[in-house]
């Protein structure tokens, strides 16, 4: 995967997104400077390519961080109950916190996609049948168990409605105003190119890094850390967006290797073309309405994860 | 120096290893051999402060090596084991840098890439360093492993079963190597090590273990002994000598 082509793709589909739309615009009118669709493009398309940007590659690289420093190709925020850990945590803080404003709310979302992660790695310290699929299906029952737990609270407390809007993934309602704290992730994923020496090696297990001088915990709790505070903010902004995170990076390592120091960008690029592509496409699938791209994702992210787990022999020792 | 002085583990009350002293020579292969669950493994992963000892003291180089920051006791010994194979796909070369961590953090100097450079060529790498790991036989898996050791570049190198599923060809090749390491660099080699007749014609010293404690250690002349094996070992062990070197025949 050429790193050019990437980088054509997303210059390419990020011109498509912002001439798509319900309301037409075109490139002479904008050429012409005309008002009007310039207006349409600041408050509303620019957000939303923005906001597809960064969401892409933070979910990528947060699903790579992850799958490195667990040892496991499967384990993603979808797979380890991340997303629905932050989602629980949405719910606490509409009910407990409701006047919370957003960054409230992200701070109780993150506290809880924090905990639901550690307790997704404690149970993995726990498991002794380490089998590369056997992981992924307990973070997904750790997951199901979780959401049950938010959708019980959520219809004793008749929150079901605005729940399910908060935690579908899509794009249509981001506008001017409802997408800047998703530039909270940025600087989250500098962080991540800082580290990623270091969570390569700590990949390679503890006793490896003790051997190196690597102090081992710090390093996979600062990771878990990068991995919470991104998917919260991703939640609370856009919704839970399944399977990015664990379908981009896999993509990328199959041709590259683990060396999460050569991966970073690519999984970055992959993960903002991919979503942008999806995006676009449940934009034009029922033109002039649009399908949420929590469901494009879904179904064509379910599709590239059964491929992955049908070739996952290449993994097996 | 690395002095071991009363050192002691138990799990769930038994104890793996008993109150060991030992001292490990400099510049020297010292292999430590046993029956299995004797405490090999678990005396070098303390060495090696992978695991944490419940009693005793282990002084390297004059400190103690609970007072040594773990990032500069990386420069200064280094630990190989069995378990640290796993499956992740790096290239040879990306495997062996990492070897110079304690020293850049991942960054490379020029000076990193020289060692790195030097270590790949000292274990005959050149042709397969931009391989993958999961490409390579389990020989030359090893030996990646031993170059990136190499590239570590510390006094003492500790391996633990570094034979374990290697055919006679890939047994003798790391052998040697590890001899070479010895005499040619200068480093203290300890390794744990099941075939006695590869302790036997490779190591300087042996240390003999057997339910956490101390056998007896000396030079391999001196353990290569049919009472002191069979006290180690419980069984009789006839020794032959052939082409200069004794070579336990228990076979039959």
């Amino acid at each position: 995967m050429k790193k050019t082509y990437l980088i054509i793709a997303l210059i390419v589909l990020s011109v498509v997104s912002l001439l798509i739309g319900a309301k037409t615009t075109s490139l002479t009118a904008l050429l012409r400077f005309d008002p009007e669709q310039w207006e349409l493009l600041r408050i509303s398309r620019f957000p939303r390519l923005i906001s597809i940007i960064i969401a892409g590659v933070s979910m990528s690289i947060v699903g790579l961080i992850m799958q490195q420093l667990t040892r496991n190709k499967f384990v993603s925020p979808t797979t380890a109950g991340t997303m629905d850990s932050a989602g629980f945590g949405i719910m606490v803080s509409m009910l407990l916190f409701a006047s919370a404003g957003p960054l409230g709310k992200i701070a109780v979302a993150f506290v809880f996609s924090l905990l639901g992660t550690f307790i997704f790695m404690r149970i993995l310290d726990k498991v002794k049948y380490k089998d590369s699929i056997f992981i992924p299906l307990v973070g997904l029952m750790f997951g199901g168990i979780v959401s049950s737990a938010t959708t019980f609270f959520a219809y004793k407390y008749d929150l079901i409605q605005s729940m399910n809007a908060w935690l579908f993934g899509d794009f249509s309602m981001i506008m001017q105003g409802r997408y800047e704290l998703l530039y909270i992730s940025v600087p989250l994923v500098a962080l991540s190119y800082f580290y990623a020496n270091k969570f390569t090696v700590a990949g390679m297990g503890e006793e490896f890094s003790v051997n190196l001088g690597l102090n081992y915990k710090q390093i996979v709790n600062i990771g878990l850390f990068i991995v919470a505070l991104v998917t919260s903010v991703v939640v609370l902004t856009v919704g839970s967006i399944p399977f990015i995170g664990l379908i981009v990076p896999n993509l990328v390592t199959i041709f590259q290797g683990d060396n999460l120091k050569n991966n970073l960008s690519h999984t970055a690029l992959l993960g903002a073309v991919f979503v942008l592509a999806c995006d676009i496409l449940g934009r034009l699938i029922i033109y002039p309405y649009e399908v949420p791209i929590g469901l494009t994702v879904g179904v064509i992210g379910s599709g590239i994860f059964l491929y992955l787990l049908m070739r996952r022999k290449t993994y097996e020792h | 120096m690395v002095k071991v002085r009363g050192v002691s583990k138990q799990y769930g009350g038994k104890k793996v290893v008993d109150n060991v002293s030992v001292d490990i020579a400099e510049g020297k292969i010292t292999s430590f051999i046993g029956p299995n669950g004797a405490g090999k493994s678990t005396l070098m992963s303390m060495i090696s402060r992978l695991i944490t000892k419940d009693a005793g003291e282990i002084v390297i180089g004059g400190t103690e090596i609970g007072s040594w920051k773990s990032n500069e006791l990386a420069k200064k010994i280094s630990i190989l084991k069995q378990s640290n194979h796993i499956n992740i796909r790096l290239t040879v070369k990306d495997l062996v840098s990492f070897g110079r961590f304690p020293y850049s953090q991942g960054k490379l100097t020029k000076e990193d890439m020289k060692y790195v450079d030097e270590a790949i060529a000292y274990m005959e790498l050149e042709p397969m360093k931009d391989k993958f790991l999961d490409e390579l036989s389990g020989g030359q898996k090893q030996r990646a492993f031993i170059a990136m050791v190499i590239a570590q570049n510390t006094e003492y190198v500790l391996l633990d079963e570094p034979l374990n599923n290697l055919d006679m060809k890939h047994s003798v090749q790391i052998m040697k190597v590890l001899r070479r390491l010895v005499d040619e660099l200068g480093k203290t080699v300890v390794l744990v090590i099941h075939d006695i007749n590869f302790a036997s014609c490779y190591s300087d010293y042996i240390v003999a273990l057997k339910d956490g404690k101390i056998v007896k250690e000396g030079t391999t002349d001196e353990i290569m002994d049919p009472a002191v094996l069979k006290e180690v070992y419980d069984m009789d062990i006839p020794i032959e000598n052939i082409g200069g070197n004794k070579i336990c025949v228990y076979f039959t």
